[in-house]
């Protein structure tokens, strides 16, 4: 039962094996070398979950000869082994879902180097959630950050390139700020494993003498976070990044990677600095505002699109305002619901960008919403698919998006000075969802009444996708609505795990 | 300028028939339309004011623009530099960084790392997870350039560049000759020597890498073809990486579960010592150097 | 409200304020050959910033001479072990900036960012 212990470490160094072996492989061995790599993560993952929910503690793991303060660690609670198997779902899922558009869109000779940049992904997103060492988090934010420029570019029309470029602009503004971030620290506390620095951080504070620094020092950690994760000022890549990439790879960089950066801000306030010293600074009202904003401007943007993929990427930049909203409020249930709300829109937003292709394509591959007539009953399973998304996103009861809607609206409640702006943020913010959503639902339902007219826009309304065809495609859609009803339905104990994974990361 | 209701503007919005941003920024600068992509063409396109549709316009915003930017570069600077005026002393014996994990770095390294040089016992024992993830960037970073830059066999023929280069050129030549061999064996001994003076595998790597492209540039692709193709390069990195990756791994699972290793650290100050850290500086030097020979190659004709 | 080691840190202010130029000319720049200059004028401060901040006055490189082994010898490793792997990252990043800055040209024949904007919009839907 011990050896459960191991299963973190396996799983990155297995990702990180499979990655450089990949390279040397042709395209289907790559591909199946990939899924098998993602499937035995999962079970892995898997198992540290259940490992620390049966002992109810978290455990600390040494990388080498040497323990803290001198070695790398990696650490696993319940909160990480969550975290761990839901992306590991979640990239398996995207992956074999995008599987026919990876084939279609990409060029023969570079098929393999995808699955070779998704291995590096799995690894990198694997260290981000259970690292203990603040450097090793910024190396493997790196390998983040250039692999899914990798899979962006990898579609080579010129919009991805322009995208891509864009993307990697503002990442690197946010990796350079999070780099001088945790320099200003180690010449503060003299430590890079943080169980450590928290306990210099309780000194500096209690000393009094570096104030400001460390002030600065959390500034400039969260704002480099924040514009990787696309909060509200910082989300002008978005559109573009996740618009017009190979499917899969933008479910993969909307529902997994944004999030792992969020979730690393989260580990950092928890386990770095420490919540106390945060919820008294005024770091987390930032926040909240912020998070307001980009509520009500995502969405404002997003029923401006036309087209699905860009309206969907619209959508994510005001879900990430949610999760920095519920991070804002300062409470612990309020960070109950973000991380639940993570969840949520990890497996949401992929099945939006998914389905979303399927509907593509059976209009003649337009995105726009003029072509998209009629395209829910050419494409049942695709439409269906995209209605429970957008059905959980607008939050009705039964689906994930409910439940998180509910706990943020709770944990507001506790907060008496963020009340009310929370509760009418949240409120304006569903309605717009409502709004776009179900014009999209509308719009891909509505029967083709004129043929004319679609047939001189160039569409052919007679394309049909049949469950036949698309097995493989149908099989992930039904574990996305499953996901989502999983989390709708059977939201106690995971919420449960979530607070019992929150007390042991602080 | 026609007026329409309210019901029909909604039914034009369900239809995706408003014209969201882009597309508004399409139809308003609609009338130079790009369609050449000779090179030519584009540079006198490049030269006429008209392209610029709002020529004035964009020169205010542009103003704007280098306004906000010194204001914002200001800002910046300011709020860091009252961090750095709260800084410990630069060179100062108390600070926090010189604490006890500095301390059993340098008075225990020796003995438990078994490297004279205390920076690689560090960064290739201590913290070596770390360094395994860095090796696993330049891979990464390959990796990206190839899906950029490849070009595929049937594009090779037509964007090879061997015919523009200098043949033959005697001085680049001559003096090739001389540097390379010289080169190329202070790359390795740079290497080799990781962990008892200053250098190692990322150092010592990337004058391999400079030396084989020297080479490249006097010689010409003919020659470098013969021992070093696509074929090598991935043969090589796809096995120091994997020998790195599995080593490293064999020596975290002992490490963490306290068991014990059949590696030893040997004498110090002997080449062969210090346990791992000589093959994964090996290893990395390997790497690096292919790493830099594929961006040369890639960047010059996106191929090998 | 400005401490008072600010004399004393003037190899940090040096690094800072080349940061802070570093970090302008990369996101406000419309070039794209300049944005990466700035991505590695940032990157070298902050090199340059940890190896101010790992030197101990008086102290020699951790390398071990004569057999020494005394922490009042040595200046501190970790900042010059960061730097290394600092560096390595930065080097990636520029090949694949660059890498992706030809291919732009190649397309567009333009550098800047907004004109490549303009096209893009223009050229594919």
């Amino acid at each position: 039962m011990d050896f459960i212990r191991n299963f973190p470490f396996f799983s990155i160094m297995f990702a990180m094996l499979c990655a450089i072996l990949t390279s040397a492989l042709p395209k289907k061995g790559a591909k199946v070398l990939c899924t098998v790599m993602i499937s035995i993560s999962t079970l892995l993952n898997a198992a540290v979950l259940y490992y620390t929910c049966v002992t109810g503690e978290s455990y600390v793991y040494i990388m080498g000869h040497f323990p803290a303060p001198w070695g790398n660690e990696l650490r696993a609670g319940v909160l990480e082994g969550l975290m761990g198997t839901t992306f590991s779902i979640v990239m398996l899922l995207s992956v074999l879902g995008g599987a026919r558009h990876i084939n279609e869109d990409l060029a023969e000779n570079k098929i393999s180097l995808y699955y070779v940049m998704i291995d590096l992904l799995q690894g990198a997103l694997l260290a981000l959630v259970y690292t203990n060492d603040i450097f090793t988090a910024y190396v493997f934010i790196e390998i983040t950050t250039i692999a899914s420029g990798g899979i962006l570019m990898i579609r080579q029309i010129g919009r991805t390139t322009l995208a891509a470029t864009r993307y990697m602009i503002m990442s690197l503004l946010g990796s350079g700020l999070f780099l001088i971030g945790i320099t200003l620290m180690y010449d503060l506390t003299g430590h890079l494993l943080m169980s450590n620095i928290q306990q210099s951080c309780a000194q500096i504070v209690a000393d009094g003498r570096y104030t400001v620094p460390l002030t600065v020092v959390v500034g400039l950690i969260t704002i480099g976070l924040c514009i990787k994760s696309g909060l509200f000022p910082f989300h002008f890549w978005m559109p573009d990044t996740y618009g017009y990439s190979t499917p899969a790879s933008s479910s993969i960089l909307s529902g997994l990677i944004s999030k792992a950066y969020i979730f690393l801000l989260i580990k950092i306030f928890y386990r770095v600095i420490g919540f106390d010293i945060i919820s008294s600074s005024k770091v987390l009202n930032v926040l909240f505002v912020f998070g307001l904003a980009a509520m009500i401007i995502g969405s404002v943007s997003a029923i401006r699109e036309n087209d699905i993929r860009r309206m969907t990427a619209y959508s994510s930049a005001a879900q990430i305002g949610y999760i920095f909203m519920g991070i804002g409020l300062g409470t612990s249930a309020g960070m109950t619901a973000a991380i639940f709300h993570i969840l949520t829109h990890a497996v949401t937003k992929p099945l939006l960008f998914i389905s979303a292709s399927g509907l593509s394509d059976v209009s003649n591959g337009s995105k726009k919403f003029r072509d998209l007539q009629d395209s829910g009953f050419r494409n049942v399973p695709a439409g269906i698919g995209f209605m429970v998304g957008s059905l959980s996103m607008v939050g009705l009861p039964l689906f994930g998006g409910f439940i998180s809607k509910l706990l943020f609206a709770t944990a507001s409640v506790q907060n008496p000075n963020k009340m009310l702006p929370t509760l009418i943020v949240l409120a304006i913010s569903t309605v717009l969802n409502a709004v776009y959503f179900l014009r999209t639902v509308i719009r891909i339902y509505r029967p083709a009444a004129d043929k004319e007219t679609l047939q001189v826009e160039g569409a052919r309304p007679d394309v049909r996708m049949t469950f036949g065809q698309q097995r493989l495609f149908v099989m992930v859609m039904i574990c996305f609505v499953a996901l989502n009803l999983v989390l709708g339905l059977y939201s106690q104990p995971i919420t449960n795990a979530i607070t019992a994974g929150l007390t042991m990361l602080a | 300028m026609q007026k329409i209701s309210k019901k029909e503007r909604f039914e034009a919005w369900i239809n995706g028939e408003i014209p969201s941003a882009e597309e508004q920024l399409l139809n308003e600068s609609g009338r130079h339309v790009y369609q050449s992509t000779s090179t030519v063409q584009a540079k006198r396109r490049h030269k006429n004011p008209r392209d610029y549709q709002n020529a004035f316009e964009i020169k205010a915003f542009q103003k704007v623009y280098n306004v906000l930017s010194v204001v914002f570069c200001l800002a910046l600077i300011a709020s860091l530099l009252i961090t750095v005026s709260y800084l410990p002393r630069v060179g100062g014996t108390d600070n926090p960084g010189n604490n006890e994990v500095a301390e059993r770095y340098i008075e225990k390294g020796l003995e438990e790392t078994g490297a004279v040089n205390i920076v690689a016992g560090m960064i290739l024992d201590y913290r070596a997870f770390d360094t395994f993830g860095e090796s696993c960037v330049l891979f990464c970073a390959v990796c990206s350039v190839f899906i950029l830059l490849k070009v595929s066999d049937r594009e090779t023929a037509k964007e090879n560049d061997r015919i523009h280069e200098p043949k033959n050129d005697v001085i680049l030549q001559q003096i090739a000759r001389i540097i390379v061999p010289l080169g190329l064996i202070f790359g390795i001994y740079v290497v080799l020597n990781g962990h008892l003076s200053a250098g190692g595998g990322f150092s010592g790597g990337a004058i391999m890498g400079a030396v084989l492209v020297l080479y490249l540039l006097a010689f010409g692709f003919e020659k470098t073809e013969r021992f070093f193709n696509e074929k090598v390069f991935r043969v090589i990195t796809c096995s120091a990486l994997s020998f790195y990756c599995l080593a490293k791994s064999y020596s975290f699972f002992t490490g963490a579960n306290h068991l014990e290793s059949i590696i030893s650290t040997g004498t110090p100050g002997a080449i062969i010592s210090a346990g791992l850290i000589l093959p994964l500086n090996i290893c990395v030097g390997l790497v690096v150097a292919c790493t830099m020979y594929a961006f040369y190659t890639m960047f010059r004709k996106g191929g090998m | 409200m400005i401490g008072s080691n600010l004399v004393f840190n003037i190899e940090e202010v040096v690094a800072i304020i080349l940061f802070g130029i570093g970090f302008t000319t990369l996101l406000l720049h419309r070039n794209l050959i300049k944005k990466i200059i700035g991505l590695n004028i940032m990157d070298t401060a902050v090199y340059f910033f940890l190896a101010s901040m790992g030197y101990v006055d008086g102290r020699v490189a951790p390398i071990v001479t004569n057999g020494v082994l005394d922490a009042q010898v040595y200046i501190n490793p970790i900042p010059s072990g960061l730097v290394l792997t600092g560096i390595v990252v930065s080097v990636s990043v520029t090949a694949m900036m660059l890498s992706l800055t030809i291919r732009l040209y190649k397309r567009y024949h333009t550098l800047n960012l907004d004109e490549i904007y303009m096209y893009a919009v223009k050229q594919d839907r």
